[in-house]
């Protein structure tokens, strides 16, 4: 944060610092993130457990596209990128910029629920359903929860967005864009986690 | 500590960079036959490296207070233990069922 920022994460309405001198809301949000780990964490369990258990396919080597995921990847790698610069244009006061690093990280995370709803449709037409196997109930659970994040992120995105279009978003409100970039960077993680041990260890 | 300075633009676009090289050389080592035996080391380390990446620099946990990084790192470990142990259980139930 820088100094200019500071002060205005100070100035802004509903700021509320600990006894540790730092942000109630920003504390919160990092255990949230906390507690999240584990449910991911839970969920990755099940579906390392019953990988390779399933008796009848599609399995996944037989259905998985590495090529199409590595650009979601991309896609997602490159709006957290997005979402880094938008919360410096707006703890600076660029809301030209702010606007646009928003609606453009937005746009990446729809542009990733389009590519996994032709995923999963891909999927059920080539005979995969949530229960045809072990593999299919425990990718669905997995990729499907990441994708309900994923929407939430994007609705959130979209929300700051006309929020800053109608002038109610500026550097005294850098905090909420500093969480909501907390909630998206932590969605990119636990894809990172997600395309390796799903995608690339079969 | 309290919360401080984030990186500057650059380093942000310094990051982007690794991460898309470090993503190319996944997929490359996926497909290249001469790496399948150390496939999956190589791939959780890259893994790992990405992880840490957005956590550092992207969520700033570098520069901000630690109390944040035990907030999140105390789960996140929890979380790996969850993984590892489970696997060790079943895998090792499965050993001792199969004899093998």
């Amino acid at each position: 944060m820088t100094h200019g920022s500071a002060h205005a994460h100070e100035a802004g309405a509903g700021a509320h610092r600990t006894s540790m001198g730092l942000d109630s809301r920003k504390m919160a949000f990092w255990a949230f993130i906390g507690s999240e780990c584990l449910l991911f964490g839970s969920l990755i369990s099940t579906y390392l457990v019953y990988k390779g258990r399933s008796l009848t396919g599609p399995f996944p080597h037989e259905i998985l596209n590495i090529p199409f995921t590595s650009f979601s990847t991309f896609d997602l790698l490159m709006s957290s990128l997005a979402m880094v610069l938008a919360l410096a244009a707006v703890q600076r006061g660029d809301m030209k910029q702010g606007k646009l690093w928003l609606l453009v990280t937005a746009l990446l995370g729809l542009v990733f629920l389009a590519g996994q709803f032709w995923e999963f449709s891909h999927f059920v037409r080539e005979g995969l359903g949530l229960t045809t196997n072990l593999f299919g109930s425990t990718f669905y659970v997995l990729t499907g929860t990441h994708g309900a994040h994923v929407t939430v992120g994007v609705i959130w995105l979209l929300t700051l967005w006309v929020q800053a279009l109608r002038g109610k978003l500026g550097p005294a409100n850098a905090m909420t864009v500093e969480i909501t970039g907390l909630y998206w960077h932590f969605v990119d993680v636990v894809w990172i986690v997600i395309f390796t041990v799903v995608y690339l260890i079969q | 500590m309290s919360e401080q300075a984030h990186a500057t633009t650059a380093t942000y676009l310094r990051i982007a960079a690794i991460l898309v090289m470090i993503t190319l050389i996944e997929v490359g080592v996926f497909y290249v036959p001469t790496f399948q035996a150390l496939l999956v080391p190589i791939l959780l380390v890259l893994s790992a490296v990405k992880f840490t990446l957005v956590v550092m620099f992207y969520m700033h946990l570098k520069f901000d207070n630690r109390f944040f990084a035990f907030l999140f790192g105390g789960p996140l470990l929890l979380g790996v233990a969850v993984v590892v142990s489970l696997l060790f259980i079943f895998y090792g139930a499965v050993r001792l069922r199969t004899g093998t």
